[in-house]
């Protein structure tokens, strides 16, 4: 078993940290003892082959930029036809949809892998915690921060990834109270965090797509159940952030604060 | 009233209000004086800049820092200790900046830190002699405008003010591109250690290809490039000099640690410079600084000597992780995300944390779980004590003195608490 996981073109769409989720699939893997190697694919170059393509978030004007080498390079959507994964977060979740806002104020064609259309929001800009409960319902609770101004609205060839607690996800107003969108293997979202690193069995879920998107093509045996890690660091970090999303927030921001230091000492594996 | 008049009481009612502040024992009291006396007088701070030599210093890094170089720099020449008004505390816009030119002479040269998002407001309404751009990244993402944005805001803003000369980074295509329609530059090769937010070029939209193999050359396509320097940082077995293009060198022997503090203080000299000041004697007074509000000083916490460090986003923890590099102490990382932190710790993944692997790592602060998470990913062994002087005990047991680092406020209670 082996996978490839590529950071799609972190100059234009890393601004957020979200190169962090390339990190986390290549780290799980290779914990569970799976060759896993870690692609950094600049936009200057073809995109790679790879199992797991993760795009991330960016300013406005780079956004454009990647949607536009993305379309003449026609590689993400090759790989994704033939199976791959694809973890598009905020900037990146827009331009893997079917169009999106630039700067200017006009739409730009996206990469048409999800179909999710995005424009730019009315209302002030989505900044801020996100808690939101995924209708998968193999997935727990998801914990992220978005910062973004656009409202999307998830078309009938793609379902919503979660329902909405705290915050905005795809925007406000009807039929707008979720968050992300998910069809196949391709998955977009507007949480940042980076998302896999706050939500471990999301992750997991992919690297599972990615092991069996690898063995189908390659003509291999379907992998195996994924193994069991010790995630407890990431368990207490979504503990807190599931506390301070919901509404008994204060009172437990004030539990962690005046807690002893003896009891908040936790060695690690 | 006439605006004089109204003037010189908004000035009184800023002093009087920052002397209340302040025996109230509620802080400097600068930004609430200061805010008093912008609402007695809107132009308040056009009237206190008037008939004095103001320069100001800008960038995402290193402004505080700065600051007080050149402060030190320009004091000798100006009557000694305390005759340059500054911003000392760091209150960075308009009415911080209102606050430092209260007190004082009315003419008395004046040092300002500006926020990145306040120099156009700065230079309209202070006409400065010289304005130091550092560096552009990405910060607090959650409350600030993008970087590229910045950047074409200070290009039109200074393009507009002919007074000013600019001193500026050469080694960052944002800053050259802030600078590009100034009429005056002096340019700094004052270097780039991080560089993800300098690869998109702001002419063209293009890429921005940097030489390989040590070179400082960067070009895009467009053929927007690094311009020719006039002054670079320099070093060699004796030291670190400031070379300049007529062949003029000085040496750069400062008590604060870093390449990226002497990058600042060559800054500052070829500020002090242009104000007619000798930048090897600008150097020189330089060089008496220890500390910089608590930057780089080395306190006792609970029995440990703990060198304090303040690094607020990727460019400026990529600076300190070079810094602390070549040490094997323990290290506490502090973060918080408060406001003034930004509430997003997302870029603690642009951070590579991978280079405290060997070291004794201790994560605290109020968001120490998301570092504990980025710790494990880089595969770095750590312990996580969420209050920071606790963290700063158990990392002493290792013995010998400890490297704290902290984001804005976790930095500024540890400084403060201890
Ligand atoms: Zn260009």
């Amino acid at each position: 078993m082996s996978l490839v996981v590529v950071v799609v073109y972190p100059e234009l769409l890393g601004t957020y940290g979200d190169g962090g989720n390339g990190v986390v699939l290549w780290r799980r893997a290779r914990w569970r003892g799976i060759r896993s190697e870690l692609l950094m694919a600049s936009s200057d170059q073809p995109l790679p082959d790879g199992d797991v393509y993760c795009l991330g978030g960016g300013e406005d004007g780079p956004q454009v930029q990647a949607a536009a080498a993305l379309r003449s390079d026609g590689r993400l959507q090759g790989a994704a036809d033939e199976g791959a994964v694809v973890l598009a977060v905020c900037a990146g979740y827009q331009i893997i949809g079917t169009s999106f806002p630039g700067a200017d104020g006009e739409q730009h064609p996206g990469v048409g892998l999800l179909d999710v259309a995005t424009v730019k929001g009315q209302g002030p800009r989505a900044v801020g915690e996100v808690l939101a409960g995924p209708f998968d319902p193999g997935l727990p609770f998801l914990t992220g921060f978005e910062n973004h101004s656009g409202v999307t609205t998830v078309g009938p060839g793609a379902s919503p990834l979660a329902a909405v607690q705290v915050g905005s996800g795809n925007g406000v107003g009807p039929g707008h109270l979720t968050e992300g969108a998910v069809s196949g293997r391709v998955m977009g979202t507007y949480l940042h965090g980076p998302v896999l690193a706050r939500n471990p069995a999301l992750a997991d879920l992919l690297l599972d797509w990615g092991l069996k998107g690898a063995a189908e093509r390659r003509g291999q045996e379907l992998p195996t159940p994924l193994a069991v890690l010790d995630d407890a660091e990431e368990e207490a970090l979504r503990a807190e952030r599931l506390a301070s999303g919901s509404p008994g927030r204060r009172r437990s921001r004030r539990r962690h604060r005046t807690a002893p230091a003896g009891d908040d000492l936790r060695g690690v594996p | 009233m006439s605006p004089g008049i109204r003037s010189s009481a908004a000035a009184v009612a800023t002093r009087a209000v920052n002397t209340a502040v302040r025996r109230v024992g509620r802080g400097s009291g600068t930004v609430a004086g200061g805010r008093v006396g912008l609402r007695l007088d809107p132009s308040l701070l056009e009237h206190l800049g008037a008939g004095r030599r103001t320069l100001l210093v800008t960038g995402t890094n290193g402004k505080t820092t700065t600051t007080r170089l050149l402060v030190a720099a320009l004091e000798p020449a100006c009557g000694g200790p305390g005759s340059v008004a500054t911003n000392a505390t760091g209150s960075n816009m308009p009415a911080g900046h209102v606050a430092a030119l209260a007190t004082g002479r009315r003419d008395a040269t004046a040092v300002l830190e500006v926020d990145e998002g306040y120099l156009a407001e700065a230079l309209v309404a202070l006409d400065p002699v010289v304005s130091v751009l550092l560096n552009l990244s990405r910060d607090q993402l959650d409350r600030t405008s993008e970087v590229r944005m910045l950047s074409g805001r200070w290009r039109s803003a200074l393009g507009a003010a002919e007074h000013t000369w600019v001193v500026a980074n050469a080694d960052d295509p944002l800053v050259v591109w802030a600078a590009g329609e100034a009429s005056r530059v002096r340019w700094v090769a004052a270097g780039l250690g991080w560089r993800a937010d300098a690869v998109g070029c702001p002419a063209c939209e293009g890429r921005i290809t940097f030489e390989e193999g040590g070179g400082d050359g960067w070009v895009c396509r467009c053929g927007f490039s690094r311009p020719v320097v006039d002054v670079s940082v320099e070093r060699d077995g004796a030291g670190t000099w400031a070379v300049w293009r007529d062949g003029r060198r000085a040496r750069v022997a400062l008590g604060i640690p870093g390449k990226f503090n002497a990058s600042n203080a060559v800054m500052a000299a070829e500020a002090a410079g242009i104000t007619g000041v000798d930048a090897g004697a600008a150097l020189r007074a330089m060089g008496e600084l220890e500390s910089v509000g608590g930057r780089f000083s080395i306190k006792d916490v609970k029995g440990v000597p703990t060198r304090l460090l303040l690094a607020k986003n990727p460019a400026g923890w990529h600076e300190l992780l070079e810094l602390v590099g070549d040490d094997t102490g323990s290290v506490v990382v502090a973060i918080n995300a408060r406001l003034a932190d930004g509430r997003d710790p997302s870029w603690l993944w642009d951070v590579d944390f991978e280079r405290l692997g060997g070291r004794h790592v201790v994560a605290t602060g109020e968001r120490c779980l998301d570092l504990a998470v980025r710790l494990r990913y880089a595969q770095v062994p750590h312990l996580t004590v969420r209050q920071p002087e606790a963290a700063v005990a158990i990392a002493g047991q290792h013995g010998g003195r400890v490297d704290f680092i902290g984001n804005y406020t976790a930095f500024a209670e540890l400084l403060g608490r201890s």
